[in-house]
């Protein structure tokens, strides 16, 4: 069975609501995407230095990175030279396959790191305004729906109307929200939540903080103290550090996987506002130069808004006409 | 992976060049291939970028280098020039209608920074122009979105206008014109919920409350770290709302901010005050020259000369910098050297532009911008003994300093480690550039 094939009759025998919220929230990345591929392989029948120099640019406008580009151009070059590629048709699935391998590199586990005795404690960081309170509040209701008691903890003491934001979230999927006042500190927060959520007999804490950038060193400093407490009073927790990063975000988005790594050893990415035409491509760069797994995905502001990352359903969303007319060649 | 500087990459092509009188096609081609790298990788839109490279190719090839200059240099500057000229030149104020109030409305994606910046611009109108603002709570959907925007009124000691989350934003927006009107406040500034440009409801109720209170000014509020989409998004705002301006927010950050470029290529419209910190006071007016040398990375060393040479007084900049040079700086000139230098953009920027900067070192000087007060005030509470003699620092002293400046002894310990990393890196840079010859305005990159 070919590539194609199996990608499709992976994608194609899930067919629960999550492939197709995937598909949906995908619709625009996807149309703009393969319909700029289509037109490549119209437009370019021959696998030339033009070719090469206009997929470049299709990659580059999903904002996949530069040297992560430059790093797929040569390979694609060196993969057609082996083969002996001359048409450009022949060319997309091996690009399809080369993007996949990018996402999935070690094939590891991308699920989320659940305690099955314990309290599991996920910390949300990353920068201003990515959706990291959003996204704890679809998380909050996601774990509910599977029976599970949940905690929220209102570690953004800063940001204006950052904890009544948080309080909104918590009356509308109905889980305790654990706060203190405006202004004072998160690490403090953190440590109330941890033993009020204890007995509570919570099952998932789930911890938000206020939106920095990584080049503030004093808030990165803070927010290697909130972990430290968070570990302190629950050893190997958190379970799970989640950086929540923006799908528009270009480049700066590696600086901030980067960053945000070093300060809190970062366990996953959650990739907000896909629902949007930016590309998300920077998953790919951020997989390929940090090998951070992408475990969630974000696709609009509702509580249902999210689902666990993919990587095939990722490249299929991408290459969805490709695939099923290259497996249909495929199957002759 | 990091961004190299403009500078760092096209230090082979420089060397090149060296020695020759005017610059040819291929030197130009090879340079530009470094420069649309360049530009990609500061997330300008590949289309502009395109452009921008044909038209300075176009420009460049043939010129007669300029005498101070080598051909090197004499290509960064028309890439400079031509960038400069893109992002719009002249700084633009925000607007004044003929009869009061003014009406202005913030539109962008979310968590773009509207919010902030309505309390931001509101802040200044205050403080540089007198105005009186009222703030429109027009957000009805993100949760708290309203109170948010009531805190930060409060924080300012402004009125902030809402009815609740579920009138209709257009009703809101009439309301607070009426209540501006009658209570004589002059600006009302409308903070409204971060929205998809695909969004066809959501862009049809701008369109509506645009329609209900004919706004003077509508702001498109651009994250800086934005990538290739900003394009897509500004566009679709424009054609839809008809945008007369645009905000780029969180620039503190460390974003070349490409979509600057991006945004003036495909609106327009002039980028009109830029957010640099999530603190009220923290906005900008908007240089487009600043923004066009950060986009290009470190390597704007034109750019520099020419800031320095007209911002510094030029004999006392050479004197500084023979000082830096040879490490004998005291506290007296870094404070000047803070002062003129904050005139001249954002200071990590400047450091990094720093001819020979070397990245190590620089790692562990962070200037906040935000702390130059405090800066100045540690500096001012020294002696002049202590001044000129950093040495005799002890526990005492720095306790004094402390409590004289109204910081502590922590800050004051950090402001001296700084300064001396400051100091290290100067050496180090003079002992980088051993045997190079020393130029006109005195900064001096390697690769010249
Ligand atoms: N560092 C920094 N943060 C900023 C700046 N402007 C806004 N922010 C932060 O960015 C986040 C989002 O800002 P908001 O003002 O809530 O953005 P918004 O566009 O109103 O967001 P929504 O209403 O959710 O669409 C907040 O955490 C702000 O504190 C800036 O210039 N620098
Ligand atoms: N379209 C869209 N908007 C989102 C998504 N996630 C968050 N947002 C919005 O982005 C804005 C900032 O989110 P917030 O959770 O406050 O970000 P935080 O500052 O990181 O906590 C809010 O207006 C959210 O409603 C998403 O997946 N898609
Ligand atoms: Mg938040
Ligand atoms: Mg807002």
């Amino acid at each position: 069975m070919g590539f194609f094939d199996k990608l499709k009759k992976k994608v194609t025998t899930q067919t629960d609501s999550v492939t197709e919220k995937f598909k949906e929230g995908l619709t625009k990345t996807r149309n703009s995407f393969v319909g700029q591929m289509n037109e490549l392989f119209a437009q370019y029948r021959n696998v030339d230095e033009e070719f090469f120099e206009e997929l470049e640019d299709i990659l580059i406008s999903a904002d996949t990175g530069v040297s992560t580009v430059m790093e797929l151009i040569d390979e694609l070059k060196h993969e057609a030279k082996l083969r002996n590629i001359k048409q450009s048709k022949e060319l997309a699935p091996v690009i399809s396959e080369k993007l996949a391998e990018k996402l999935d590199k070690t094939g590891e586990d991308t699920s989320l790191n659940i305690q099955q005795n314990d309290m599991t404690v996920i910390l949300f960081v990353g920068v201003n305004g990515v959706g990291k309170t959003t996204t704890i509040g679809k998380m909050a209701h996601s774990f509910k729906q599977e029976g599970k008691k949940v905690v929220m903890a209102a570690g953004d003491t800063f940001r204006a109307g950052a904890i009544e934001q948080l309080d909104v979230w918590g009356e509308r999927v109905g889980v305790d929200v654990v706060k203190q006042q405006a202004g004072s500190d998160p690490a403090a927060v953190m440590y109330d939540a941890i033993h009020s959520a204890r007995s509570k007999k919570a099952d998932v804490l789930l911890c938000d903080t206020a939106g920095r950038l990584q080049n503030k060193v004093n808030l990165m400093k803070e927010l290697e103290k909130v972990k430290r407490v968070i570990s302190r009073e629950i050893p190997n927790a958190p379970h799970e550090v989640l950086l929540v990063l923006d799908a528009t975000t270009g480049q700066n988005a590696m600086n901030q996987a980067k960053t945000f790594q070093e300060a809190t050893d970062v366990s996953g990415i959650a990739l907000t506002k896909l629902d949007g035409t930016a590309k998300g491509g920077i998953v790919l760069a951020v997989r390929n130069e940090l090998d951070i797994p992408v475990k969630l995905v974000g696709l609009g502001e509702g509580v249902d808004d999210m689902q666990p990352f993919d990587a095939e359903h990722f490249v299929y969303g991408l290459f969805k006409e490709l695939v099923e007319e290259n497996s249909e060649n495929e199957n002759r | 992976m990091a961004f190299e500087g403009l500078a760092e990459r096209l230090q082979a092509t420089f060397d090149k060049m060296k020695g020759r009188g005017k610059v040819s096609e291929a030197d130009v081609k090879e340079m530009m291939r470094e420069v649309r790298l360049a530009l990609l990788e500061a997330d300008v839109n590949f289309k502009v970028v395109k452009k921008f490279v044909n038209d300075v190719k176009e420009r460049a090839v043939g010129q007669e280098v300029m005498k101070s200059l080598t051909p090197g240099q004499q290509v960064i500057k028309v890439v400079n020039e031509e960038l400069t000229a893109l992002m719009g030149g002249e700084q633009t104020k925000i607007a004044t209608a003929q009869k009061s109030p003014t009406v202005v409305m913030m539109a962008g994606l979310q968590g773009a920074g509207k919010t902030t910046t309505v309390a931001k611009i509101a802040n200044h109108l205050r403080k540089h122009n007198n105005r009186k603002p009222l703030l429109a709570a027009a957000d009805i959907y993100r949760p708290a979105a309203i109170d948010q925007l009531e805190t930060l009124g409060k924080q300012l000691n402004m009125p902030v206008y809402s009815l609740g989350d579920q009138a209709s934003p257009v009703d809101i927006a009439k309301g607070a014109v009426e209540q501006a009107k009658e209570e004589h406040c002059d600006y009302v500034l409308i903070d409204t919920a971060g929205r998809l440009h695909i969004d066809e409801n959501l862009m049809g109720e701008l369109q509506e409350v645009k329609q209900a209170v004919q706004p003077d000014e509508i702001l498109l509020v651009v994250d800086a770290m934005t990538g290739q989409d900003a394009v897509n998004v500004a566009e679709s705002f424009n054609e839809q709302l008809g945008i007369t301006g645009a905000v780029l927010t969180k620039l503190d950050g460390d974003t070349r901010g490409g979509a600057a470029l991006s945004v003036r290529q495909v609106t327009g419209v002039p980028i009109k005050f830029a957010g640099v910190g999530e603190k009220i006071d923290e906005l900008d007016e908007f240089h487009p020259e600043r923004m066009a040398s950060r986009i290009l990375g470190m390597g704007d060393v034109l750019s520099l000369i020419e800031k320095a040479q007209t911002n510094v007084d030029d004999e006392r900049a050479k004197e500084l910098e023979k000082k830096m040079r040879s490490a004998e700086m005291t506290f007296d000139d870094f404070l000047e050297q803070l002062e003129q230098v904050r005139n001249m953009g954002p200071l990590d920027d400047l450091l990094q532009m720093m001819p020979g900067a070397n990245k190590k070192a620089m790692k562990n000087i962070q200037v906040d911008e935000s702390q130059i007060g405090r800066v100045e005030a540690i500096v001012r509470s020294m002696t002049k003994h202590e001044k000129d003699n950093p040495s005799v620092m002890n526990a005492s002293r720095k306790r004094r300093i402390a409590k004289g400046s109204g910081t502590t002894i922590q800050d004051v310990n950090r402001l001296l480690k700084q300064f001396e990393d400051m100091k290290k890196m100067m050496k180090q840079m003079t002992s980088g550039q051993k045997g190079k010859k020393k130029g006109k305005g005195g900064f001096q990159l390697p690769f010249m």
